[in-house]
């Protein structure tokens, strides 16, 4: 029987792919058609979704972007056997778009169905695991540190540290705490892989528990991703019944539980001591750090928080082996890095390379320029406390490093590029105004700076006295930057000055 | 608000409550279910929720009020999510939330007089490929042009259950 797949990924259901899979399972009916249908994640090429892949003898064929009016033409030239027709987009391993890109981390999402746990065995799941059920904890954080992995959250601490201090803590419970409250915009890896292998989620986080001696984990999932809730759950229920999670995981008598938290639409909750707050219960405020949460985490216990896709990054760095994942990448930024590629851009999507690679080859190789056919003029890279990239710096290598030098940094990885018709002073007033709604309002230079800040760049887009404005919007910056407890005050600077720094004419100066 | 719904907000509430009061960390959770069942976390809830949670009342009242989540009031019969941020900037969002709010004749938090929709916006709904993006209770959709801002409208409006 043939296999026809159709992403269950939100993006994907957003342009229409449930409505897609419905026409196929009504088309197949009436014609008698046997096929087997997977709702499987999204291989990352959005600009082709609804993207239907057939799989043929050969290879997996892929069609797109596919609408319900598209479906019984689709079956008239025989895409069931992967015929010729005017959506036909080749064998998909072989778009360019895909065969260019380095997915350790993302290696299956896109090819199997993200809940079926077969399916993720079939295609190398638990290996990870099985060899760290055979290790001494401290082996098994020793191969995350080797590999060189760092925080891909945004702030890019080494995960073997982090890991580390949580083993050498004594205390009678200990947490994994997995931060899915992918606020960043711009960003949508957390989320692609959470829908399309959550299965490798789970068990980076199981390989965490066995590691420092973690009985409890917590998903901590943002309440915008409602369909990466159902499949999370979904895949939870299969790790419980195969023995996966549990009171004894794959009989080694280790438990591991695990549960997932959905967040109220707080962007501050991404801050990892806003989340253990609100995971306890209260209000996302900021902690004051020290003690690290490595110490006193989650209930005051030593707690791992990591981003998905530094947990998604662990399974395959227990099944190769550090040195390996370690042999991709860059100076101090080893492994891959989920790009996130949105905006203003022609081919958007998800682009898994090892560091390196350059904005421009991001932008204009796998983006294909701009989507409105204008000149990109500015990108935006790491979320909304990124900092503005002009057309000059584009042949940077992204690397945690070389980003630092400009001012910049690459966050969580998300690419967001806009082109001429942009206003540079909008986009800083806006950097300002979204850190006065997300505020949690412990710290005075955020919760007042940034509104100050809003006042001054509206008085400076007025025209207002820009040679005393200028300044105070630079002073505030500086106390904004130096003075707030966490990124979200500290780091609201850098869209805010950059913008200012590279595009001064649409400041008036 | 008659008394048999104000009974019934009582019930929903001590019911869930009372079935989370072991789980550590229960607030928010507890909020999720009681907002999930009645579409708003009513003001008369506090008190309730703070007695059998053993917090204080001013600790619920804080956590319900600092989440943009949760609200205190009954929302419209959908509730419509627009994106602010950057990629969908990039992509013409702003004309479109101002075509939407144009439209629908009222500004965030708000809803519109036929009681059909609720107006918010987010900060990222993870679309950002597909730019620009809207949500209406739990389904995204994605490049919304104004046109088709206005087809989704229309199914909105239908929507009298």
């Amino acid at each position: 029987m043939t296999s026809v797949f159709v992403p269950r990924d939100s993006s994907a259901v957003s342009l229409g792919a449930e409505r897609v899979a419905d026409a196929i399972a009504q088309e197949a009916a009436r014609r008698g058609s046997e096929l087997r249908m997977v709702r499987n994640g999204s291989r990352g090429l959005y600009w082709l979704e609804p993207m239907v892949e057939v799989a043929t003898d050969a290879a997996r064929v892929a069609y797109g972007p596919v609408q319900p009016q598209d479906v019984p033409g689709l079956f008239d030239a025989g895409f069931l056997d992967g015929a010729p027709h005017p959506l036909r987009l080749g064998i998909t391993e072989d778009l360019s778009y895909l065969k260019n890109q380095q997915r350790l981390t993302n290696a299956r999402v896109g090819i199997t169905d993200p809940v079926d746990m077969n399916d993720y065995l079939a295609h190398e799941g638990y290996r990870g695991l099985q060899n760290a059920l055979t290790m001494q904890p401290s082996d098994i954080v020793k191969e995350v540190t080797d590999s060189g992995l760092r925080g891909r959250g945004g702030a890019a601490f080494p995960t073997g540290i982090k890991w580390n201090t949580v083993l050498n803590a004594q205390a009678d419970a200990k947490y994994i705490v997995c931060n899915a409250d992918e606020g960043d915009s711009g960003t949508f890896s957390d989320r692609m892989i959470m829908e399309g292998d959550p299965f490798v989620l789970i068990e980076g986080m199981t390989i965490a528990a066995l590691a420092v001696g973690a009985g409890q984990g917590y998903i901590y999932l943002r309440v915008e991703y409602p369909n990466a809730l159902t499949i999370l759950n979904q895949a939870m229920d299969a790790a419980y019944q195969a023995g996966y999670l549990g009171k004894n995981i794959c009989g080694s008598g280790k438990a591991f539980d695990l549960e997932v938290r959905v967040g109220a639409g707080a962007y501050v909750c991404g801050e990892e001591t806003a989340l253990l707050e609100s995971l306890e219960g209260k209000r996302g405020m900021v902690r004051y750090k020290p003690p690290l949460p490595a110490i006193v985490g989650l209930f005051g216990q030593p707690t791992i928080v990591n981003n998905v896709i530094s947990l998604a990054s662990v399974p395959s760095i227990l099944a190769q082996g550090g040195a390996w994942y370690r042999d991709f990448g860059m100076g101090r930024s080893r492994g891959t890095l989920p790009i996130q590629l949105a905006g203003n851009i022609k081919r958007p999507g998800l682009i898994e390379r090892a560091f390196g690679i350059t904005l421009r080859e991001i932008l204009y190789d796998y983006g294909g320029g701009s989507a409105s056919g204008r000149p990109i003029r500015a990108v935006q890279v790491g979320g909304p406390l990124g900092a503005f990239l002009p057309e000059s710096q584009f042949d940077t290598p992204l690397d945690y490093e070389a980003f630092a030098a400009l001012g910049a940094v690459l966050g969580h990885g998300g690419v967001v590029a806009f082109d001429d018709t942009v206003d540079m002073a909008r986009m800083a007033r806006y950097a300002m105004e979204f850190c006065a709604t997300e505020s949690c309002g412990k710290c005075t230079p955020c919760r007042i700076g940034s509104t100050r800040g809003v006042e001054v760049l509206d008085r400076i887009i007025a025209a207002q006295d820009r040679a005393r404005n200028l300044p105070l919007l630079r002073d505030l910056c500086d106390t904004m930057q130096a003075g707030s407890l966490c990124a979200l005050g500290g780091m609201t600077p850098y869209p805010v000055l950059s913008a200012l720094q590279h595009f001064p004419e649409d400041f008036g100066v | 608000m008659s008394h048999s719904s104000l009974d019934h907000y009582q019930h929903v509430v001590r019911d869930i409550a009372t079935r989370h009061a072991d789980l550590p960390g229960a607030l928010l959770p507890v909020l999720h279910a009681i907002q999930d069942e009645l579409g708003f976390v009513p003001p008369d809830a506090v008190p309730v929720i703070a007695e059998i949670l053993s917090l204080s009342r001013a600790e619920v009242h804080g956590v319900v009020s600092f989440y943009h989540h949760f609200r205190t009031t009954q929302p419209g019969r959908s509730t419509l999510r627009v994106c602010r941020a950057e990629s969908c900037q990039a992509m013409g969002g702003t004309a479109l939330e101002q075509h939407i709010k144009q439209r629908l004749g009222i500004d965030y938090h708000a809803t519109t007089p036929d009681g059909a929709v609720s107006l918010e916006p987010a900060y990222c709904l993870g679309n950002c490929a597909c730019s620009p993006a809207v949500m209406v209770d739990q389904a995204v959709h994605g490049r919304v042009t104004p046109e088709r801002f206005d087809a989704l409208l229309k199914d909105m409006q239908e929507n009298a259950v």
